[in-house]
C-alpha cells in the first residue's frame, strides 16, 4: 500500500454545501474529510450539537449518507441499536450478508465527554462494532459558549467569565480518550486535520477494525475561540507544534505518537492566537506551560522514547 | 413565501429524503470579501480545496497553460453560491495565488 497523500483525497463530496456551519468552521472541515475517508456505505446517528443542528434545518440537510438525528446523551446507544438491527436484518436475508455497512456516532465534546459519556461507556463494554467520532470544539458552542468538560484551563467561556475574581475555566481538560482507552477497546486515536493524511489513516483504520473503536478530532471554533476564521488551519497546527495536541493512536494496545514534534513551540504562541485566552497573565501561561510539559513527558513515557521534544524558545 | 405542508403531507416520521438538499440554501450572503484564484500563479496542490469548510471549491477536469508555459490538467474555482468568505483558502495558499477582494453587490 502506498503512502496516502494529498493527491489520494477523493474528490467526491458527501457534505453538501449550503450547511450554516460558521465561517472558518474547524468542525464542518473534520465532518468533510470525515465522509471522505469513511465513503458512502455508513449510517451515521449524530448526538444534538453544533454540526447536527447546522447540518439538518428542515426540510433540508447537508449529508449525501444515511443519517440519523438523536437527542444530546444517546448518539451511542442509537448507533449500537443500528448496528444489531443491520446483523438482524443480515440473518434474516433481508440484506445482503457480504454487504459492508460501518456505523459511525458522531457527537461534540459536549455530547461525549458530558452528556453522552454514559452512553458511550455502555457502547464501548458491549462491544458494538461503532465507530465513534469526537469532534472537540471545547465547549458548547451552538447554544451560546458554555463551558464544558473538554474546555481548557483558563479558557473564557460564557459560564467561565474572565474578571479579577474568575480567571476563566478553572479546572483541567477531561481526558476522554483516557477513559476509553480503559475499556480496552481495539482501537483509540486522536487527529488533527492540519495534519491530512494521519487523519485519513486513523479513520480508515477505525472503520475496517472490527469492534468499537474511538477517534478524538481537533475542530477549532472561530467564535468561541474568538479568532479570525482564515485561521483556523494555522491554529490547528499550532496546536501539534506547541504539545498542546499530541496525535496518537492506541491500536490493541501498543502506543505510537503518529505525529513526532523534535522541537516543540512555547504554549504562548497558541494562547496568543485566541481571544478567549487574553485575559492571561504571565504566570497563567506559565503554570499551562509547567502542566502541558508534564502531559508530554507522559506521552514519552508511553511512547518509550522522546517523539514530543523540548521547547524552543525562538 | 407558500403555505408549510401540514403533517399530513409530510413524510412519516418527517424524515428528508433527498441527500445534500441543504445545496438549495445560499450561503454567498454570508460573505465580505471573496477569494478570487490567479490561475497563472496556481501550482494545483489541492491545499485550498482540502481546508474549503463547505466544501466551495471545485476540481475541474479542465486542462490549463499558464503564462509560463506550464501545462496543468486541472483546475480550481471558487463556488461564489456557497462561498462564506472565510479566507482560510487564501491564507493557507502557499503561493500567495488567491486574493481576498471586496466583495461588491
Amino acid at each position: 500500500m502506498s503512502a496516502f497523500t494529498i493527491a489520494s483525497i477523493p474528490r467526491e463530496e458527501l457534505l453538501a454545501p449550503g450547511h450554516r456551519m460558521c465561517q472558518g468552521c474547524g468542525a464542518a472541515i473534520v465532518m468533510r474529510h470525515l465522509l471522505k475517508a469513511l465513503g458512502k456505505d455508513i449510517i451515521i446517528a449524530h448526538a444534538t450539537g453544533c454540526v447536527e443542528v447546522t447540518t439538518s434545518l428542515y426540510p433540508e440537510t447537508a449529508w449525501r449518507v444515511p443519517w440519523i438525528h438523536v437527542a444530546f446523551e444517546n448518539a451511542a446507544a442509537v448507533a449500537s441499536g443500528i448496528e444489531a438491527a443491520v446483523k438482524a436484518l443480515k440473518r434474516k436475508g433481508l440484506m445482503n450478508p457480504e454487504k459492508k455497512v460501518k456505523v459511525v456516532a458522531i457527537g461534540g465534546d459536549g455530547g461525549t465527554v458530558d452528556i453522552g459519556l454514559q452512553a458511550l461507556s455502555g457502547m464501548l463494554e458491549r462491544g458494538h462494532n461503532v465507530l465513534y467520532v469526537l469532534y472537540d470544539n471545547e465547549a458548547y458552542m451552538n447554544t451560546g459558549i458554555q463551558r464544558s468538560g473538554a474546555t481548557p484551563l483558563y479558557a473564557w467561556t460564557t459560564t467561565t467569565p474572565a474578571g479579577k475574581v474568575w480567571r476563566g475555566e478553572w479546572r483541567r481538560k477531561k481526558d476522554i480518550v483516557g477513559i476509553v482507552r480503559a475499556h480496552g477497546i481495539p482501537y483509540v486515536a486522536t487527529v488533527n486535520f492540519a495534519y491530512i493524511s494521519d487523519f485519513y489513516v486513523k479513520l480508515r483504520k477505525a472503520s475496517e477494525i472490527e469492534g468499537p473503536t474511538f477517534i478524538h478530532a481537533y475542530a477549532p471554533c472561530v467564535p468561541g475561540w474568538r479568532y479570525e476564521p482564515h485561521l483556523t488551519v494555522k491554529i490547528a497546527k499550532l496546536a501539534v507544534q506547541t504539545g498542546i495536541w499530541v496525535n496518537y493512536e492506541i491500536d490493541r494496545g501498543s502506543f505510537r505518537v503518529t505525529t513526532p514534534v523534535p522541537k516543540r513551540l512555547p504554549v504562548e504562541e497558541y494562547l496568543k492566537t485566541q481571544g478567549r485566552f487574553a485575559h492571561l497573565m504571565k504566570e497563567e501561561v506559565e503554570l499551562i506551560q509547567k502542566l502541558v510539559d508534564e502531559d508530554v513527558d507522559y506521552i514519552n513515557k508511553l511512547a518509550g522514547s522522546v517523539v514530543v521534544g523540548p521547547v524552543e524558545r525562538k | 413565501m407558500s403555505a408549510l405542508p401540514g403533517w399530513r403531507e409530510l413524510p412519516r416520521g418527517a424524515v428528508i429524503l433527498e441527500p445534500g438538499s441543504s445545496v438549495r440554501y445560499k450561503t454567498a450572503s454570508w460573505r465580505v470579501l471573496k477569494p478570487v484564484i490567479d490561475q497563472d500563479k496556481c501550482v494545483r496542490c489541492r491545499i485550498c480545496w482540502t481546508y474549503c469548510p463547505e466544501p466551495a471549491i471545485v476540481e475541474l477536469d479542465q486542462p490549463y497553460t499558464s503564462r509560463s508555459g506550464k501545462a496543468y490538467k486541472v483546475m480550481y474555482a471558487i463556488d461564489y453560491d456557497y462561498c462564506k468568505g472565510c479566507g482560510i483558502c487564501a491564507e493557507e495558499c502557499p503561493v500567495k495565488a488567491i486574493a481576498m477582494v471586496e466583495e461588491v453587490r
